[in-house]
């Protein structure tokens, strides 16, 4: 029997014979990540143990992405202890200050993850690698803790299911369109202990960028992980970030998957996720008319160059309606400054929008930009649960940069078509 | 072990933000995030707990972030054990590594109400509803997963590897 992508990826770490869904198997890690909510708990677990070292201080990264600039006391204290153990520890990829991005966004930029690699995080959006190919996937701190001091974890090997995107989209549909229908399909327990695995002209046709986009949300339909196929655009990409190694990879043609799942998105109209999880997703054109008090873009899962530049076209020329915050969260860096060096960062600031640092503040109900009783946010990012951006009484609804962009201009949720 | 109290029933896809907000993320003290446990449900929520109580969830307990506040915070409370009809992946090896007991009985889960006296042989499986006298099996535990738990969770067994 063949492979599917992620069996392939978990043989190659172990010397145990993958044999199929369910086995147990102990793989070792390219890559071990967490940030400044989890790894303080990591670094306890850490201690825990009575380990000494981490297992390789080029395979760990910190980056201090989530309550920074840091919101109050209690954050601070909290990258303490992260900056104090990645010094002790002579970490090489410790991430604050002017080089922090967003853990998803900056990791492939710096080449630190790519192609064939097992990444385990301490954060449930590690699943953004698979856009590259990498067997990549969220875990707690202990499971974290234990990773940085033994450089292998265990893995229960997941069935696959496949799915297949065919046909051509129209415009202002994208990536995010396509994994919103996708978990609206599935339903947000529809990928439960399971590997999703892309294919199809659809998929051949997109950036990395996009691919990352639909993987990091594997695990808003429950996946473990989310994989694309290693071609020559994902290869091209790890080596211009400084990526080292790296090979095309394919699915076996007789490799086993539970389940096909069919998409043409041919006549897909952009999509939303209502209220209060990812999978209550309609056509826009349906939620058309709810009025806005704040659109977010930005996040791991929409806070690339791409999204910038997406929001950026319908925003250009045009003033955010002046009830609504539109916030702009460009994700690293190096987004910052392509936002600035093509003019974007122009026209978010003629249209009336708050441009911030890279940070994952808003998306988590972190900081800058929590939402009151009785408000409504249209977000580019991965998660509208009850509460997640404030108050229990508020509302997040989840869209592409174009009809977030679109809607901050309206002052209610538009089709991006429609302005 | 075998764990007796109260069911406290919360639904289907109850997710981390619901068991602990992310404005409680600043700590990693067990007493301040069991004091918070489910707070982004319902405020006030964790007030009519008391200890050795059972919560049980529906399908997808414990979906969305990999936050191991969450599991703590449940401890923390409290409460030793969570019934659900599944969990949400991150959250089942979260609960293992942390020592929450969570046994998954798919449909089975119908058979207990909000109020419902409960023991859970934690050792067996076997959970009795002491208000309707119904019994059930909850779902074998992978044997690696018995094994972490046999050592007495994750740090002990990394202990046993580094030593």
């Amino acid at each position: 029997m063949g492979q599917t992508l992620a069996e392939k990826i978990l043989q190659k770490h172990t010397d145990q014979e993958v044999s199929g869904a369910g086995q147990i198997v102990q793989c070792k890690v390219d890559m071990v990540l967490a940030n400044d909510i989890t790894a303080p708990l990591a670094i306890k677990s850490f201690t825990a143990m009575g380990a000494k070292k981490v297992f390789d201080q080029d395979k760990i990264s910190l980056v201090c992405d989530h309550f920074t600039p840091n919101k109050d006391i209690d954050s601070a204290e909290q990258v303490k202890v992260v900056r104090e153990f990645a010094e002790k520890m002579g970490v090489t990829h410790y991430y604050e200050c002017g080089e922090v991005g967003v853990e998803h966004a900056l990791l492939p930029e710096k080449g630190i993850v790519g192609p064939g690699d097992i990444v385990v995080g301490a954060d449930s959006h590690t699943c953004t690698y698979g856009g590259l190919g990498a067997f990549a996937t969220g875990m707690g701190s202990t499971d974290i803790g234990a990773a940085m001091a033994l450089g292998e974890t265990w893995f229960k090997v997941p069935p696959t299911i496949k799915v297949n995107l065919t046909g051509t989209p129209q415009q202002y549909v994208g990536a995010k369109d396509f994994v919103l229908n996708q978990i609206g399909q599935l339903g947000v327990s529809g990928a439960l202990y399971k590997a999703l695995e892309y294919s199809g002209e659809v998929v051949d046709n997109m950036s990395i960028e996009g691919r990352m986009t639909i993987a990091n949300m594997a695990i808003e339909a429950g996946g473990k992980v989310g994989l694309f196929p290693v071609d020559q655009k994902t290869l091209d990409y790890a080596a211009n970030a400084g990526f080292a190694g790296g090979e095309a990879m394919v699915p076996d043609a007789d490799a086993e998957y539970e389940r096909v799942l069919n998409i043409d998105v041919t006549d897909m109209a952009p999509q939303v996720a209502c209220p209060h999880l990812p999978d209550n997703v309609k056509a826009v054109d349906d939620t058309a008319g709810l009025q806005i008090h704040q659109a977010v873009i930005g996040s791991c899962t929409n806070g690339r160059i791409e999204d910038m530049r997406e929001a950026a076209a319908i925003l250009k020329g045009r003033k955010v309606d002046p009830k609504v915050r539109c916030i702009i969260l460009p994700a690293t860096p190096a987004i910052w400054k392509a936002c600035m060096s093509e003019g974007l960062m122009e026209v978010f600031m003629d249209s009336g929008c708050i441009v911030g640092p890279p940070t994952c503040g808003p998306c988590l109900g972190g900081h800058m930009g929590i939402l009151a009783g009785g408000e409504r946010c249209i977000a580019t990012t991965n998660r509208n649960f009850k509460g997640r951006m404030g108050s229990l009484d508020a509302e997040v609804f989840l869209s592409n940069p174009a009809v977030a962009a679109a809607s901050a201009i309206a002052g209610e949720i538009i089709n991006p078509a429609k302005i | 072990m075998k764990v007796q109290g109260t069911a406290h029933k919360v639904g289907d896809h109850i997710d981390t933000d619901a068991i602990i907000p992310a404005r409680f993320l600043v700590t990693t003290d067990s007493k301040v995030l069991g004091e918070n446990c489910m707070e982004g449900l319902e405020a006030g929520w964790v007030s009519r707990v008391k200890e050795n109580d059972v919560m049980v969830g529906g399908v997808n307990f414990g979906c969305g972030s990999s936050r191991e506040h969450a599991p703590i915070s449940i401890l923390g409370a409290g409460i030793p054990v969570v019934l659900a009809h599944s969990f949400a992946r991150i959250f089942y090896r979260n609960g293992f590594n942390m020592g929450l007991v969570l046994l998954e009985i798919g449909d089975d889960i119908d058979k207990f109400s909000d109020t419902d006296e409960i023991e859970v042989d934690t050792t067996t499986g076997v959970i009795k509803n002491m208000t309707t006298g119904v019994t059930v099996q909850a779902a074998a535990v992978p044997p690696f997963m018995q094994e972490i738990l046999n050592v007495g969770g994750l740090v002990e067994y990394a202990k046993t590897k580094l030593a």
